[in-house]
């Protein structure tokens, strides 16, 4: 058993991870099998990360988190979790692997997940000319005419992006103006190969996998009337909702779909779990408000740890063996092989 | 860095074409994180199930014309080739168990 495990390998998870780590809590952190680093590994330029005057790109932010957490001590395993078990005062952590991690207290950071448009069309057209990410699929569009769907940051982000190899990228907003930062509507108002589509939704996408996308029928939000766009790709930036699937029954979720924590601090409604990060905020969604949110879980858990009786304490710590789950970390991969170190 | 074969735009048809057993083609990049993400992932699957199929990697910015040819609007592409054609495709970086369940009809 341990004492603390930390869920989500975003700014949220990381800085959590680094507060922990230094207050010599050795946490593990579940950092994801593939979606390590979160939603950053898939921005290019981050601009408005303190400390970062020129920029970072976030891969590397991510990255450089990740190396601070380990600095300290901090454990991480590139797993999903399956399930957990917030019912006693032990925790228990059950991974894909299907190894089950203990701790007294846990750390949720499991940020947000892409918001769909909700289009029959859409999963099926999935990778055939409908995506979101525009890091990795924008260069398959090069010089063709593609649209972005949303209005906020990352859909002006994304659509900046992709006009280094489209010749025409649409934004198709909902409505008259963007939520996006001032100098990112700027810069997206400011590029030729960019035209806004106000009041509009799309409504459909036409194509087949074997076609790929062919167009969409795009709908005036104000006088309903619809038309056709032709297209080759549709890029969705519409927001993200709360990756809360794994806690259902165990934590208390506000309306908008995030778990909640009380006051200002991290406290959900289980003992000895702390939520951090994206998946309780419905409004911020920033790299740095993560992180900050991070830090709260962190001191939050540890203050709760110092509640705790010292023979409980003890235990998680190490001092006194007993019936603990497999260690992480071990050097043998799951078939019983070593791994080549070159 | 991968253990898998890499395949190109001359060697496709001979390696994944006209292969006896089923062919799995990671179709990726260097620029694509998930794709980084996914290789390990692939390496393990293939690692396991060595005797059943065989696992590919395909560079799209090195191959463009095998990636046009097969529509890849989305990577990582993993599109498992039988006989000489797509039997079935899989679009984004998934866990493994996700993975394993999705191609488990050629790695039973």
């Amino acid at each position: 058993m341990r004492q603390m495990i930390i869920i989500g390998s975003g700014p949220a998870g990381y800085t959590a991870a680094i507060y922990a780590a230094r207050a010599e809590l050795k946490p593990l952190l579940i950092a994801s099998a593939v979606e390590a680093g979160g939603e950053l590994m898939n921005t290019t330029e981050v601009e408005n990360f303190p400390g970062f005057p020129e920029g970072i790109m976030g891969p590397d932010l991510m990255e450089r988190m990740r190396e601070q957490a380990e600095r300290f001590g901090t454990e991480i395993v590139y797993d999903d979790v399956a399930s957990v078990d917030f019912s006693g005062t032990v925790k228990k952590v059950t991974l894909g692997s299907g190894e089950t991690h203990e701790a007294l207290s846990v750390i949720v950071s499991t940020g947000s997940a892409y918001r769909k448009l909700g289009l029959a069309e859409e999963d099926l057209l999935s990778g055939y000319g409908v995506s979101w990410c525009a890091t990795c699929d924008g260069a398959f569009f090069r010089k063709q005419e593609i649209a972005v769907v949303g209005g906020g940051d990352s859909a002006m982000e994304e659509a900046n992006f992709l006009t280094r190899f489209a010749d025409k990228v649409y934004i198709v907003h909902r409505r008259d103006s963007f939520r996006a930062s001032k100098i990112m509507q700027q810069r997206t108002l400011d590029n030729p190969k960019i035209e806004p589509v106000w009041n509009t939704e799309v409504a459909s996408i036409a194509g087949t996998p074997e076609s790929g996308v062919t167009g969409v029928t795009l709908r005036d939000t104000t006088s309903g009337a619809e038309r056709e766009l032709p297209l080759t790709g549709l890029f969705v930036a519409i927001g993200n909702d709360p990756r809360v699937h794994l806690f259902h029954g165990q934590l208390d979720l506000t309306e908008e779909g995030t778990i909640a924590v009380t006051g200002r601090s991290s406290h959900t409604s289980a003992e000895g779990v702390f939520a951090a990060g994206d998946v309780i905020d419905p409004t911020y969604r920033q790299a740095i408000t993560a992180a900050a949110s991070g830090t709260v879980a962190a001191l939050d858990a540890e203050h709760y740890l110092a509640t705790l009786p010292e023979d409980l304490l003890r235990v998680a710590i190490g001092e006194e063996e007993q019936g603990t789950a497999p260690a992480a970390g071990s050097t043998v991969d799951p078939a019983g092989e070593l791994v080549p170190q070159n | 860095m991968s253990h898998l074969k890499n395949v190109t735009d001359a060697t496709f048809e001979q390696e994944v074409l006209n292969s006896d057993k089923p062919v799995i083609v990671d179709f990726w990049a260097e620029w694509c994180a998930p794709c980084r993400a996914v290789g390990p992932v692939l390496e393990q699957i293939a690692g396991e199930n060595a005797d059943k199929v065989v696992i590919v990697k395909l560079n799209v910015d090195e191959n463009p014309e095998t990636a046009a040819k097969y529509r890849i609007t989305s990577i990582p592409a993993m599109k498992v080739y039988q006989g000489g054609e797509v039997v079935k495709s899989v679009i984004g970086a998934k866990p493994k168990p996700a993975l394993e369940s999705e191609l488990a009809a050629f790695l039973a």
